[in-house]
C-alpha cells in the first residue's frame, strides 16, 4: 500500500550530503521514509512524502539536514493569522490544536 | 495520570525501559500490548496530551526525558543503560543529547505500540513497516468523530446566520418559513460538514486531487447535486444548496488536515491560501441565490 500524498513542491525539507556522516538516524526517526541508508551516507528515497514534522533535523547529529517544522493542521495556521490581527486577538491564540 | 516510573509484570534490572507520554490512554495501550512482558515504563510530563502531539509542541523534549530518568532514580533501579523512546516523540527529543544530560542512550522505538513486543525480541530492531506512520480506515473515522466535537460551537453559529438570513426573505416572511427554510439551510451545513469530515476521509485516496480543500470541492459539488435533486425547492435553490455545500465540504476537508498523517505545514499554508477565497466565494454566490429565489422566486412562480 503506498502512503497517501500531500502537496511536494513546497516542502522546505533540505539535505545537505556533505556533511552527513552516515549514523542513519535521520531512516529511524522519519515517519514517512524520507530518507535511506545509501552508501555511509543517508540518500532521499522520497522527498515528496515529507511532512516537516521536523525529527529528522532535530536529530541528525551533523546538522545536515534543514525543515521548517511544524504541524499541518488548518486550525493551528488559522489561529496562528487570527492571533495577530488586532481586536480579534485577544480570542485566539497561536497554534492551539491538537488540545 | 502522574509522571514516574511505573513497573509491567515483573522487572528487573535487565528489563527494557520504555518511555512515555502521560496520556492515559496511551498508557492503557501499552499495557494490554505489553501483557506477559515484564518491563519499566518510565512517563514523562506532557500533560495529558499523546506523543506525537506533545512532541510537536515540544512538551516532550530531552530536558524532560533526563528529569524523569533523575527523577525516578532509574540508574539505581536497572543495571543497563538504554531508553527506548516511541519514534513519534522525535520530533520533540534529540536521541543523541540525552545521554549528556543523564547518563542513558536513547533508542527510537516503532511507532506502534503493538510492534513493541517484537522490537524488542528482535533486539531492539525495528523491522520492515514499523517505522513508517500508517493512516487506516479506522483510525481516519476516529479521529473525524473528534471534528464533531470540535465543530459545536461553528455549528450554532451557523445555524443562528442561517434564521437570519431566512428571516431576509426566503421564509416567505413569516415565522413558520423563516424557521423552516433556515432549517433547511442549516441542513444544508451539516451535509457539508459530514462531507467534508467523513466522506472526504474515506475517500481520501480517491478524490482525484491532493489538496483536501479541493477534495471537498469535489466531493460537496457531489453531495450538493444530489441533495439539490432529493429535496425540491426549485432551481435557484438547488444551486445554492449546491454551492454552499461545496463551500462547506471543502472548508471542513481542509481543517481535516490537522487529523491527519501527512500533511505539512508548507502544504497546508498553500491551500488554504489558495482556497479560502474560493470558499468564501461560494459562500456569498450560495447566499445571494437563495436571498434571490426567496425575492424573485415567487414571481417567476415558484421555479
Ligand atoms: S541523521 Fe544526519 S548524519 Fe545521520 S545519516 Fe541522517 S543526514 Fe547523515
Ligand atoms: S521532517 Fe519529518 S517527515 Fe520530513 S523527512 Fe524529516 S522526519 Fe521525515
Amino acid at each position: 500500500m503506498q502512503d497517501f500524498r500531500y502537496l511536494e513542491d513546497v516542502l522546505t525539507l533540505e539535505y545537505d550530503p556533505g556533511l552527513c556522516m552516515g549514523c542513519g538516524t535521520c531512516v529511524q526517526v522519519c515517519p514517512h521514509r524520507v530518507f535511506d541508508v545509501g552508501e555511509q551516507k543517508a540518500v532521499l528515497l522520497d522527498p515528496g512524502g515529507c511532512m516537516e514534522c521536523g525529527a529528522c533535523a532535530l536529530n541528525c547529529p551533523a546538522g545536515a539536514i534543514k525543515v521548517r517544522p511544524g504541524g499541518g493542521c488548518a486550525q493551528a495556521i488559522l489561529n496562528g493569522w487570527l492571533s495577530r490581527v488586532l481586536f480579534v486577538k485577544r480570542f485566539f491564540r497561536q497554534d492551539v490544536c491538537c488540545s | 495520570m502522574a509522571p514516574g516510573l511505573y513497573a509491567l509484570g515483573d522487572p528487573d534490572g535487565q528489563s527494557p525501559v520504555l518511555v512515555t507520554c502521560n496520556y492515559k490512554l496511551t498508557f492503557d495501550i501499552l499495557r494490554r500490548e505489553l501483557e506477559g512482558l515484564s518491563c519499566w515504563v518510565l512517563v514523562v510530563e506532557t500533560y495529558g496530551i499523546n506523543v506525537w502531539c506533545a512532541a510537536g509542541k515540544k512538551s516532550f523534549n530531552t530536558g524532560e526525558v533526563a528529569r524523569q530518568v533523575k527523577n525516578a532514580g532509574l540508574e539505581q533501579v536497572v543495571n543497563h543503560r538504554t531508553l527506548v523512546l516511541p519514534q513519534l516523540a522525535a520530533p520533540g527529543v534529540v536521541g543523541h543529547k540525552i545521554r549528556g544530560l543523564c547518563g542513558f542512550n536513547a533508542l527510537f522505538g516503532p511507532v506502534e505500540i503493538r510492534d513493541l513486543p517484537s522490537y524488542l525480541d528482535n533486539k531492539t530492531q525495528a523491522a520492515g513497516d514499523m517505522r513508517r506512520v500508517k493512516f487506516p480506515l479506522g483510525q481516519r473515522l476516529l479521529v473525524a468523530l473528534v471534528e464533531v466535537y470540535g465543530a459545536r460551537k461553528f455549528m450554532l453559529w451557523a445555524l443562528l446566520a442561517c434564521m437570519l438570513l431566512a428571516a431576509l426573505g426566503p421564509g416567505g416572511f413569516s415565522l413558520q418559513g423563516t424557521v423552516l427554510s433556515g432549517l433547511g439551510a442549516w441542513g444544508v451545513v451539516w451535509t457539508g460538514f459530514i462531507s467534508g469530515v467523513f466522506l472526504v476521509p474515506v475517500f481520501l485516496r480517491h478524490l482525484y486531487f491532493r489538496a483536501f480543500a479541493a477534495k471537498g470541492l469535489l466531493a460537496g459539488a457531489l453531495t450538493g447535486f444530489v441533495l439539490a435533486v432529493a429535496v425540491p425547492g426549485g432551481f435557484l435553490q438547488g444551486l445554492a444548496a449546491t454551492a454552499a455545500c461545496m463551500a462547506f465540504t471543502s472548508w471542513f476537508a481542509m481543517h481535516y488536515t490537522g487529523s491527519t498523517t501527512f500533511t505539512s505545514l508548507s502544504g497546508v499554508d498553500r491551500e488554504m491560501r489558495r482556497y479560502m477565497p474560493v470558499q468564501g466565494a461560494l459562500i456569498l454566490v450560495a447566499a445571494g441565490l437563495w436571498l434571490g429565489s426567496g425575492w424573485f422566486g415567487p414571481l417567476a412562480g415558484g421555479a
